[in-house]
């Protein structure tokens, strides 16, 4: 090659290589903004609110005396609500994702559906808090309880779950489902026997994601009435006579998290939005090991199945 | 006195145990076979060779029926199954049926993410096969039969995964095997393997052409000639011709074949 023209040619590479170190200076940038932005969060919290944090501060009721409120009431609402929605969300959600990929005839109608449940993942949270007030509240009867709470944000995480089932099962290679066919499975058993347990990986992450984001709702609950003073705690699930399980809890008032730590922010004294930091960083803690949770159990199931 | 002509396809010492008749496949709009007539001699090896698009591979799918799984698809014609006398492609023909009598190995080793003995014990439990004895009877039987079970019989809960490409595909074959089918369909089975696992799986063939039925598409004429009895040549979804082996590799009656067969075409 011609030495000018190899000049050339290395000026051309260094000018476009220019552009490498422009964007990966911006995507650090970009990076820092997002990691510091969390980062400051977490940390300013955990100044304010980790000096509450005590066995006590689980163990009690809220109070009017900052120093003696704490959060058991919300933690107790908050478990067993996301235990109706759990329960609720998987299996419709399941089911519905496993109908549509599996089983429902590929058109115009399905194609409506299918947009309208990626639409409904954006709606706001609120609109499912009016949706659930007016249906599960008044017209179903369930009162302003756990029942309605963990079904409306159970609503709230369908799409979450149905688009996750889907993906999940999408990613099965059609060999798989071909092998099986080819024995002569049915659809059912090619659906139950291995459509279901090769995407329970993906199925699960996308359960665990939509639960971490509902459990820090707090629009829908104040829509349907949560209380925000409680100082009791719903019945018991298990009995100590027969029949030991009882489900009377369904139907009790209730508080969660975010509507506890919203009541204290509310308050004048500053001691109080200290209990709203230490129930936030509980909060916080609640989520992120519900997103490692879903690394672990997606980590623990791949190992099986390489395609 | 007559002379018995022993000619090259003395069908009269040959059972037929399927031929389609007049078999024409649509994908959509699109006409991938075109009235196809053919016989599966019983017992004997039948390959199917031609350029890529000829339509082999379809040819093959429409034995278990599997084109039923997508939509859009259309059979046009016959393909009865002996001696029953059963057309496969009749409407009221279930599909799964047809599939529980004939049995298939993929041209990619698809063995499924469980134990290597229950890939093989699948075809059983679907079924309802449920005495454990006998499922461990009839998959140590298929494991051999696809000469697997020396390599395997040690750690039948290993993960199938765990095996090398051509015990995958022999894990296959064996899979198919358990269920005891009337054909075997082979879709370019050695496509995705090494020389020696490749030679290992045409022994395989070999072996198993005693005691069953088989359909063996290949992009690999020398394969077909060194596995199959009869070999047919496809060419644009057309049946161009079928014979034994032998003459459709030394003296082809049509033009077309001896040009791909010498490869001066294809």
């Amino acid at each position: 090659m011609d030495q000018s023209v190899l000049q050339q040619t290395r000026d051309l590479i260094r000018r476009h290589k220019r552009w490498d170190l422009i964007f990966a200076a911006v995507g650090v940038v970009c990076l820092g903004v997002a990691a510091l932005t969390f980062t400051a969060l977490v940390i300013d919290m955990a100044i304010d609110g980790a000096p509450r944090l005590s066995p006590d501060f689980f163990t009690n009721f809220p109070s009017r005396r900052p120093a003696q409120a704490g959060i058991l009431s919300a933690w107790v609402g908050t478990t067993l609500v996301m235990m109706v929605t759990a329960g609720a969300a998987i299996p419709v959600g399941v089911a519905a994702g496993v109908y549509l990929e599996e089983y429902a005839p590929k058109n115009l109608f399905t194609a409506i559906i299918e947009i309208n449940i990626t639409n409904l993942a954006g709606v706001p949270s609120i609109v499912y808090g009016l949706l659930a007030l007016g249906l599960f509240v008044y017209a179903f009867g369930f009162g302003q309880s756990i029942l309605s709470a963990g079904l409306t944000l159970a609503l709230l995480i369908l799409p979450v779950v149905i688009v996750a089932t889907r993906e999940a099962i999408r990613s099965i290679p059609s060999a798989i489902r071909e092998a099986a066919y080819a024995v002569g499975a049915t659809k059912w058993g090619t659906t139950w026997d291995h459509v279901l347990p090769y995407s329970m990986a993906g199925i699960l992450t996308g359960v665990i994601i939509g639960m971490a984001r509902a459990i820090g709702e707090t629009a829908p609950i104040i829509t349907i009435g949560a209380l925000t003073f409680i100082a009791f705690l719903p019945p018991a699930p298990v009995q100590a006579g027969f029949p030991f399980l009882s489900f009377e809890w369904l139907t009790a008032p209730f508080t969660v998290m975010p509507i506890q730590m919203f009541n204290w922010t509310s308050r004048p004294e500053a001691a109080f939005h200290q209990n709203a930091a230490a129930a936030g960083l509980v909060l916080l803690f609640m989520t992120l090991s519900m997103n490692a949770l879903a690394i672990y159990i997606r980590f623990q199931l791949r190992k099986r199945i390489k395609w | 006195m007559s002379k018995v002509t022993d000619g090259p396809l003395n069908t009269s010492l040959l059972s037929v145990k399927a031929e389609t008749k007049n078999l024409s496949f649509h994908y959509g709009a699109f006409q991938a076979l075109k009235g196809v007539n053919m016989p599966l001699y019983e017992r004997k090896v039948t390959a199917l060779i031609g350029p890529s698009g000829c339509g082999k591979s379809t040819y093959l799918r429409c034995f278990n029926r599997m084109h039923d799984l997508y939509p859009g698809n259309r059979y046009d014609g016959e393909i009865r199954l002996y001696p029953d006398n059963t057309n496969l492609l009749h409407a009221q023909v279930d599909p799964i049926e047809v599939r529980m009598r004939i049995s298939m190995v993929f041209q990619k080793p698809n063995p499924f993410p469980k134990s290597i003995y229950e890939n093989v014990a699948y075809g059983l439990r679907v079924r309802g096969e449920r005495k454990a004895s006998i499922v461990d009877e009839k998959v140590e039987q298929a494991l051999r039969g696809a000469a697997l079970w020396d390599e395997v019989k040690h750690r039948l809960k290993d993960l199938a995964f765990n095996l090398s490409g051509g015990q995958q595909q022999r894990l296959c074959i064996a899979r198919a095997l358990a269920t005891e089918p009337e054909i075997l369909l082979f879709d370019e089975p050695t496509s995705a393997l090494d020389p020696i696992a490749t030679a290992s799986i045409e022994e395989l063939i070999a072996d198993l052409k005693g005691k069953l039925t088989i359909l063996i598409v290949t992009h690999n004429m020398q394969q077909a000639a060194r596995v199959s009895d009869y070999t047919a040549y496809m060419y644009l979804g057309e049946l161009i011709e079928f014979d034994a082996t032998d003459t459709i590799f030394i003296k082809p009656k049509n033009k077309a074949t001896e040009d791909y067969i010498t490869g001066r075409f294809g």
